[in-house]
């Protein structure tokens, strides 16, 4: 055990300014880290907390400020200096080949040779010492592509360990984790700070600052905001530093009894893009004014549901029932003017045209229907009219957008656009895919808030999401999904994230 | 935004025009020759005479038709390397109909040409065809359709109905009633003027009322940008592009049709692909796919080319033009790399 003292600053970063072209990505960012403290960085998306976070790592040099390590000035000109300073990254998707053994992986790049063979026995020895000493439980022999994703993670963390980091960046580490998979993250994280290493944990989810970090530092359009002490501030006091205001996280939602079935899939089958089965006997329904959940970790057959039931994917076989209509293997088209809606996962690949405007983006299923389009030529003023009214009532930015391509727009607006579109086709089923993935605070309320009217408004909502928290907070029911069934429902009112989540695991309800 | 992107292609395109010329004139100082001769030579043979403008248009006019080819099908996000073949086969269909209908100008002239667009865009379909219903790459498909339709045509040449009384290594010439031939002050002035550049230049505008304006320029677009996006949206991909290489095609086709109908009147049994289709690829890129810049880039290829014919009466050998439009075209496609890196870059910082 190394000698440990908290009030130590191992870390400082002062008045770090970055700038690309004409933006400032940074802007006199302030950053103390002690000895043996879980520090946050908290910031919505675009905020800049990874571009900071690159600096320390070495990835790009800033345009002025200073860094200091351990007292010391140093300038860290690539990550394998920020390595040498005993600073380790933990990337949020995880740089691992499948077929490699933990130990393999591990040793990637800084090989131990033994005249012209690589020796693993000692490196095998080294992680299995590790894992027991921050009690990771992790096999160095098993192949990674047999270990969960959890796991994985584990392994990205003693990567950084094994090349003797005493800093840890974690970049959103929790992204793809279950709740449970969380909760072990979080003792993990405990177990290395009473070791005297200090963690720098990036994130924009207040809960998981709460639950394990002791200073958190805000970062809000580049500038620097506070550094305060986790203890004194509640997550609505750091929400509203991040945001610049208030923010309201509570959804409010009027209780409703749901009507006629729109949606039943009956013992849906189908294949992943390897042929290898997927969706494995998987029935649902929808009705009308209610949302329902689909919970789940990613990879458990919901890419390829939201895909047959939107025309883009095939089913093998079972049914999919939409006002009790059988459209099974419908193309796209189709199943839209029969009423199915869809805000999808990739909005890039899938909800925009990137290079078209905003406006040919909003008549995206519409283009040959009057008034946009009158005997095959496009009427460019319905067009434009129609962009205007959707981007002031959606208050998609910057104003008056509709000719610029829909590629130059954030993420947020972005998927407003897509909102605007799908939420004025009035379809009776909106699917919702992940649809405030990569959203910031202010814009996952006006989503979420668009999602609630709609079901107000009587539509059938089927929610499909990798974020418990979103989904508990909208659904009326909540299915969970798990190896291409659904192996559990519970009421949305009142569901317990725990019993979820080892469902979302696999375990019994 | 817009604005800026247009502009900068045209810097772009205007560097590598500058940088071709200059590339060229190192080689020929190798071979010691005085670029400042066999430039000068090149701009007075297209400059320094009325008609020799006028035989720049002919020469640009099957190019410009091969050019929208191109650059219509780069819309979809499709290479059509193959507008070689269908120009090949529009300009049979077009020798067919004007060698064995007989019928007044006025209806005969059109025939040739929907025969010639409609040959043209059934060979392009095939290989869409292939695409979309096999899996097929097109531009392999498109490579090996240009040899069929070339040696085809040299057996159709040779056929005893078709081939030119007499010996020669050529067919009949068609009707007259088939021919494009323009007014007399016209070739009084030189023999082959026509109307094919009056019909690219109408078929270039066509071509970008239907890109800019149609529902469905509005699909071509949206499968060219984004394939998944567009089928979300209800697009069928595979009826796009069948619809998108038979239009291309037909273009192609034309192309064909405008060379025979307007300047050669036959088609020669040929040792080798004569490229028009290849030369499109060219005009499109230089236009960046604009189809209004075709009609420029085509006009230049075929003054360069024109030009390119009288070189040799100062010594200088023909082939420094096909060097000078290489070095161009090399030039434009890294430029378009290093702006995509830099874009890349960039994009891939200001995300951090």
């Amino acid at each position: 055990m190394s000698h440990m003292d908290p009030n130590t600053v191992v870390i400082q970063m002062k008045d770090i300014v970055k700038k690309f072209g004409d933006f400032t990505a940074n802007d006199h960012i302030q950053l103390t880290i002690h000895q043996g403290e879980v520090h946050a960085i908290l910031g919505e998306n675009g905020a800049g907390k990874s571009t900071l976070m690159n600096i320390l790592y070495g990835m790009y040099p800033p345009t002025s400020g200073t860094i200091e390590v351990k007292g010391k000035e140093v300038h860290i000109d690539n990550p394998q200096k920020a390595i040498e300073l005993g600073i380790g990254m933990v990337h949020q998707h995880f740089m691992l080949v499948q077929p490699f053994t933990v130990t393999e992986n591990i040793v990637l790049g800084m090989e131990p040779m033994n005249g012209l063979s690589v020796n693993l026995k000692e490196a095998r020895e080294k992680i299995r010492a590790l894992s027991e000493r921050y009690n990771l439980m992790v096999d160095p022999d098993a192949k990674i592509e047999d270990i969960s994703v959890g796991m994985q993670q584990r392994v990205e963390i003693l990567k950084v360990l094994y090349r003797g980091a005493e800093f840890l960046i974690l970049d959103e580490p929790t992204a793809s984790l279950t709740p449970q998979e969380i909760g072990e993250l979080m003792e993990i994280i405990t177990h290395l700070t009473a070791d005297g290493k200090s963690v720098i944990l990036i994130t924009h989810k207040l809960k998981e600052i709460k639950m394990a970090a002791d200073n958190c530092t805000v970062i809000r359009r580049g500038k620097y905001i506070d550094t305060v002490k986790v203890g004194d501030k509640s997550e609505d006091d750091l929400a509203g530093m991040m945001v610049g205001r208030e923010v309201n996280f509570r959804v409010e939602k009027k209780a409703q009894t749901p009507t006629d079935t729109v949606l039943e899939v009956k013992d849906l089958h189908a294949k992943d893009y390897r042929g290898a089965e997927i969706l494995k006997g998987l029935s649902l329904s929808v009705r009308r004014g209610e949302i329902v959940g689909l919970a789940g970790v990613d990879g458990n057959g919901q890419s390829e549901l939201v895909a047959i039931l939107t025309g883009l994917g095939k089913a093998v076989s079972g049914d999919v029932v939409l006002n009790g209509e059988t459209v099974t293997n419908l193309p796209p088209g189709v199943l839209f003017e029969k009423g199915i809606t869809n805000i999808p996962e990739d909005r890039q690949k899938h909800g925009l045209v990137m290079p078209f405007s905003v406006s040919e983006n909003l008549i995206l299923q519409n283009f040959a229907k009057a008034p946009f389009a009158k005997h095959g030529i496009l009427q460019q003023k319905a067009i434009k009219d129609h962009a205007g009214k959707l981007i002031e009532d959606f208050d998609i930015r910057p104003a008056g957008c509709e000719q610029r391509p829909a590629g130059t727009l954030s993420g947020g607006n972005q998927q407003k656009v897509i909102i605007a579109r799908e939420v004025t086709n009035d379809g009776d089923l909106l699917i919702a895919f992940n649809p405030t993935r990569g959203l910031d605070v202010g814009a996952i309320e006006f989503v979420h808030k668009y999602i609630v009217e709609q079901r107000n408004k009587m539509r059938a909502i089927l929610l499909v999401s990798f974020e418990l928290d979103e989904i508990m907070s909208l659904s009326d029911r909540i299915d969970v999904i798990f190896d291409g069934k659904i192996v559990g429902e519970v009421k949305g009112e009142g569901a317990d994230e725990y019993v979820l989540g080892k469902m979302m695991a696999g375990g019994a309800a | 935004m817009k604005q800026k992107l247009l502009g900068s292609h045209l810097l772009l395109t205007l560097l590598s025009i500058v940088i071709g010329f200059l590339v060229g004139a190192i080689l020929l100082l190798i071979i010691g020759i005085s670029p400042g001769v066999a430039y000068a030579k090149l701009f007075t043979s297209v400059f320094s005479e009325f008609k020799y403008i006028i035989y720049s248009m002919i020469y640009a006019s099957p190019l410009i038709f091969t050019g929208l080819s191109v650059a219509f099908s780069f819309k979809t996000g499709v290479f059509n390397i193959g507008a070689e073949g269908q120009f090949v086969v529009g300009s049979l269909a077009a020798l067919a109909v004007g060698i064995f209908v007989d019928l007044p100008a006025i209806l005969h002239v059109p025939l040739c040409l929907i025969a010639a667009a409609l040959a043209g865009a059934a060979w392009s379909a095939v290989v869409g065809f292939l695409k979309v219903k096999r899996g097929i790459n097109e531009v392999l498909s498109y490579i090996m359709f240009n040899w069929i339709a070339f040696y085809f045509s040299n057996y159709v040449v040779n056929l005893q109905a078709v081939h030119k009384e007499g010996g020669g290594e050529a067919s009949k010439d068609i009707l007259e009633s088939a021919r494009l031939t323009a007014p007399k002050f016209l070739t009084d002035m030189c023999p082959y003027a026509n109307w094919g550049f009056l019909l690219a230049v109408a078929c270039a505008v066509l071509v970008w009322y239907t890109i800019t304006k149609t529902t469905l320029g509005y699909q071509l677009r949206a499968v060219g940008h984004s394939r998944t996006a567009a089928e979300y949206g209800g697009i069928s991909s595979n009826r796009i592009f069948l619809i998108s290489m038979s239009i291309s095609g037909a273009l192609a086709g034309l192309g064909g049709a405008v060379q025979l109908m307007g300047m050669s009147g036959r088609l020669s049994q040929f040792a080798g692909q004569e490229g028009f289709g290849f030369q499109g690829i060219t005009v499109a890129l230089i236009a960046g796919s604009h189809p209004v810049g075709c009609i420029l880039s085509g006009l230049f290829y075929g003054a360069m080319k024109y030009g390119g014919t009288k070189l040799s009466l100062v010594n200088v050998p023909n082939e420094v033009v096909n060097i000078i439009m290489g070095t161009i075209i090399f030039f434009i496609a890294i430029a378009h790399v290093f702006r995509k890196l830099f874009q890349r870059k960039q994009k891939g910082g200001a995300a951090a």
